[in-house]
C-alpha cells in the first residue's frame, strides 16, 4: 500500500498498473490524457508488458477487443470526443462478451467544442451493455479499477470507471494506493474459458440472424442485471481487505436515512453535496443525500428503498437526452415508482455541462427548492 | 486421406466465387497454428452465420473498420502470454483495406506489427451490392459509380495499395492473384518466414458484382495479369521485383470482353484506358 498525494490521473493509472492487464491501447484526449502517458510511463519501464499507440480511439478500442478475445487483460482510457469515436467497438466489446475495463475522464461532446467535464460521453452509451461506475473522488476512483476488473472478468462484461474530467482526473489529493500483491490477493488472474486458440478454434463475433440476435441481446441485459450482486460483493470484499467501502458499492446513503428531502447524483459533486448537507443538518435540517455509483446495471431496487418515505427529491444531473426526461432523473423516477403508497416529489436539474461550475452553494439553492416538495426541471 | 481444409466446405459462397479458395491457399501456407481476423464482408457473412462457421481455425470478427486494430491487440496478448508462434492473419475485402479500414492500416503497419494482412481484391463492396470502392478501376460500372447521361462508370483510378503499404517500410507487401495459385502460395510462405508487417492484396474476381459467368473467375483473374491489368508484384524489406511479366501484354479489350460491369465502355474509352496501362507499364521498364 502506497500512499501518496498525486493528481487523480497517476493515481488510477497506478492502480491499473498494479492489476497487472497484459495489454493496453490508448489514444490521448482531454482530460483523460495523463492517464494515458502515466501508462506509457510504465511501458517505458518495463512495469506494463504491451502498450499500443493506436492511431484512434476507435483503434484502442478494437485493439482491447482483439486482445481480450484472446485471452488478455487489457485497459484503455478515454474521455469525449474519443469515446465517441469508438462507439462501434463499445456495443462490439459488450456483444462479444469481452471484460475490457476502460477509464473514463467524463468530458463534453461536440459541438461547439468543449475539452472540460460532464457525463454525456458515458451516459449517452449507457444502453451498450457496460458496467458503469462513477466516482466521488481519486481514492474511490483507484479503488474502483480493481473491483471493476474484478466484476467484469465475473461476468464478462466489460466495465468502464468514470470520473470527472479535471474535478478527479487533475485533482492533487493525498490517496492509499494498493500494491500489486495486495491486489492479487483480491483479483485473481483472468483466464477465461473461451478465448483464440488455436488448441481449441473457437469463433468469435460470429454475426446472428433474426432468430437468434435478440437472444444475444436479452442474454446481455438480463446478465448485467445480475452484476448488481456482483458489484454489492466485490464492493465488500475489498472492504474487508482494504477498509474501504462505498456505500453498498451500488449507492451510498449519505445521511439521508430519516431525511425529509434528499438530493440525488453521481460523481464528484457529491463531494460539494455532502457539504451542502452538513451545513443544513447543522441548522436541524433534515436533508440527505443519495450518490449513485453504479448507473449500469441501474440499482433499482436499492434506490427505491432508499427513496422509500422522503417527501421529495431532486436528481442533479450532468447528463441530458435532449428532448426527453434528463436520463438520471428518468431512471430515478423509474425507481420512485416501485414504491407504493406516498411517493416523494421528483424534480430534475441539469447542470454543469461542459465544466460549468456548480458550487456547494448551487447545491444549497437545490436543496432548498427540493424541500419546497414542488416538481422541478431547471438547468442550473 | 480426406481433405479437410481449415476453411470448410458448408459456406454459402456464390457459386464460381474464388476467394474461399484464397483463404484456403492462404491457411494452407500458414496451417492451422494461426488466428484469424476477418473484417465485416462477404468473407465474413459466408462463413459465420452463428451458431455455425466454416473455420476450423480461431477467428474473431467485430467490424468493418476495425481488424488492423483488433489483430494489434491478438498480437501484443499473444505476445504478453509468451506465445511466440501463433501467426495473426487479417482477412479483409478491398473495401475495409483501402477505405474504411485504412487509417487503422496505416497505423498497424506504423507500428510494424507482426500480423499477415491479407486482402482479397474483388474490386468493391459487394457485399452490400456492388458498390464502387478505392479498389475499383477506371471505367467499372458499380450501383455507386453507375453509367449515366453525363457520368459513364467509376472516374477515378484505383489507389495503388501495395505501394502505399510498402511506402510504410514495413518488411513485405505484395499484390498476388487467384489466377496464380502457385505464386500466391509461395508469397504467403515467404511472408510466413518473415516477422513485422506482411501484406498480400490477392485478385479475386466476384461472379455477380462484374456480370460474368460462374465457371470464368480463374478466366479472367489470368487475363488480367496478362493484360497488364494486375500485376504481380513484391516489395521485400523495400526491394521492388515484378514476378509476371506478360510478353506481349494482350490488348485490355481482351479483359473487358464479357464483363458487365465494362459493358458501357466505347472504343474510345477502351483506348484509353490502353493509353493509361502502356504508360503504366513503360515506368516499369
Ligand atoms: C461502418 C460500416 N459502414 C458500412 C457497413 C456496410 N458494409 C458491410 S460490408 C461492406 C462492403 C465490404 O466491402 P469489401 O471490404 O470490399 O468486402 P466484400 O464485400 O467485397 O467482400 C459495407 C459497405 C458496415 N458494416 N460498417
Ligand atoms: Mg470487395
Amino acid at each position: 500500500m502506497a500512499r501518496k498525494t498525486v493528481e487523480g490521473s497517476f493515481a488510477v493509472a497506478e492502480a491499473v498498473r498494479n492489476c497487472e492487464p497484459d495489454v493496453a491501447a490508448c489514444y490521448p484526449i482531454t482530460p483523460s490524457t495523463h492517464v494515458a502517458e502515466e501508462l506509457a510511463n510504465y511501458y517505458a519501464d518495463g512495469e506494463l508488458k504491451e502498450y499500443i499507440t493506436t492511431e484512434s480511439e476507435l483503434s484502442s478500442m478494437s485493439a482491447c477487443i482483439g486482445a481480450s478475445a484472446a485471452g488478455s487483460r487489457t485497459v484503455t482510457v478515454t474521455s469525449g470526443q474519443g469515446f465517441a469515436l469508438m462507439h462501434e467497438a463499445v456495443y462490439c466489446a459488450a456483444g462479444m462478451r469481452l471484460p475490457i475495463v476502460m477509464i473514463v475522464g467524463n468530458r463534453a461532446l461536440s459541438a461547439p467544442l468543449n475539452i472540460w467535464g460532464d457525463w454525456q460521453d458515458a451516459v449517452t452509451e449507457r444502453d451498450s451493455g457496460w458496467i458503469q461506475f462513477y466516482c466521488e473522488n481519486s481514492q474511490e476512483a483507484l479503488d474502483t479499477v480493481p473491483q471493476a476488473y474484478k466484476v467484469a472478468e465475473a461476468t464478462l462484461l466489460p466495465a468502464m470507471v468514470c470520473m470527472d474530467g479535471f474535478y478527479i482526473t487533475h485533482a492533487v489529493e493525498p490517496v492509499e494506493i494498493p500494491g500489486k500483491e495486495e491486489i492479487r490477493k483480491y483479483l485473481p488472474p483472468f483466464n477465461p474459458k473461451v478465448r483464440l486458440d488455436p488448441d481449441n478454434p473457437v469463433s468469435m463475433g460470429e454475426y446472428a440472424l433474426p432468430s437468434h440476435y435478440q437472444q444475444f441481446r436479452q442474454d446481455l441485459h438480463e446478465d448485467l442485471l445480475a452484476a448488481e450482486k456482483i458489484v454489492r460483493d466485490a464492493n465488500g470484499g475489498y472492504a474487508a481487505q482494504f477498509g474501504r467501502s462505498y456505500g453498498d458499492g451500488t449507492i451510498e446513503e449519505y445521511k439521508s436515512g430519516d431525511a425529509d428531502y434528499v438530493f440525488v447524483s453521481m460523481g464528484s459533486i457529491c463531494g460539494n453535496a455532502k457539504e451542502a448537507v452538513d451545513a443544513l443538518r447543522a441548522k436541524g435540517e433534515k436533508a440527505g443525500l443519495v450518490r449513485i455509483r453504479l448507473f449500469r446495471p441501474f440499482p433499482y431496487d436499492a434506490l427505491a428503498k432508499a427513496l422509500s418515505g422522503k417527501k421529495s427529491v431532486g436528481v442533479f444531473e450532468k447528463s441530458y437526452d435532449l428532448g426527453a426526461l434528463a436520463p438520471l432523473c428518468s431512471d430515478v423516477s423509474a425507481s420512485i415508482a416501485l414504491l407504493k403508497g406516498d411517493r416523494p416529489a421528483l424534480s430534475s436539474f441539469i447542470g454543469g455541462l461542459g465544466g460549468k461550475d456548480v458550487t456547494v452553494a448551487h447545491v444549497s439553492e437545490m436543496l432548498a427548492k427540493i424541500k419546497q416538495g414542488k416538481t422541478l426541471t431547471e438547468w442550473i | 486421406m480426406a481433405y479437410e481444409p481449415l476453411f470448410s466446405a458448408g459456406h454459402t459462397a456464390c457459386a464460381g466465387c474464388p476467394m474461399p479458395t484464397v483463404i484456403r491457399q492462404v491457411l494452407e501456407a500458414t496451417g492451422p497454428d494461426v488466428v484469424v481476423v476477418n473484417a465485416t464482408s462477404c468473407s465474413e457473412i459466408i462463413s459465420s452465420a452463428y451458431p455455425r462457421s466454416a473455420w476450423r481455425v480461431p477467428y474473431v470478427h467485430s467490424l468493418f473498420e476495425n481488424p488492423p486494430a483488433v489483430a494489434s491487440g491478438v498480437v501484443r496478448a499473444l505476445r504478453a502470454q509468451g506465445n511466440g508462434h501463433t501467426t495473426v492473419l487479417v482477412v479483409a475485402g478491398d473495401g475495409s483495406t483501402y477505405d474504411i479500414g485504412f487509417g487503422a492500416l496505416s497505423g498497424m503497419l506504423e507500428r510494424n506489427e507482426d500480423v499477415l494482412y491479407v486482402c482479397y481484391d474483388n474490386e468493391a463492396y459487394m457485399n452490400t451490392g456492388v458498390q464502387r470502392s478505392g479498389a475499383t478501376p477506371y471505367g467499372a460500372r458499380t450501383t455507386t459509380s453507375p453509367v449515366g447521361r453525363v457520368h459513364r462508370g467509376k472516374e477515378l483510378s484505383k489507389k495503388p495499395i501495395v505501394e502505399i503499404v510498402a511506402a510504410h517500410r514495413v518488411p513485405y507487401a505484395a499484390s498476388a492473384s487467384i489466377g496464380h495459385p502457385q505464386d500466391l502460395a509461395a508469397k504467403v510462405k515467404k511472408a510466413m518466414g518473415i516477422r513485422g508487417s506482411r501484406f498480400i492484396d490477392v485478385f479475386s474476381p466476384c461472379i455477380p458484382g462484374w456480370g460474368i459467368p460462374s465457371d470464368s473467375a480463374i478466366r479472367y483473374a489470368k487475363l488480367a495479369v496478362e493484360t497488364g491489368l494486375w500485376r504481380l508484384s513484391e516489395y521485400e524489406h523495400g526491394e521492388f521485383k515484378l514476378n509476371v511479366k506478360p510478353s506481349p501484354r494482350k490488348p485490355v479489350k481482351e479483359y473487358f470482353a464479357g464483363q458487365a460491369r465494362f459493358r458501357h465502355l466505347k472504343d474510345e474509352d477502351v483506348a484509353k484506358i490502353q493509353a493509361m496501362t502502356d504508360e503504366e507499364w513503360k515506368k516499369l521498364g
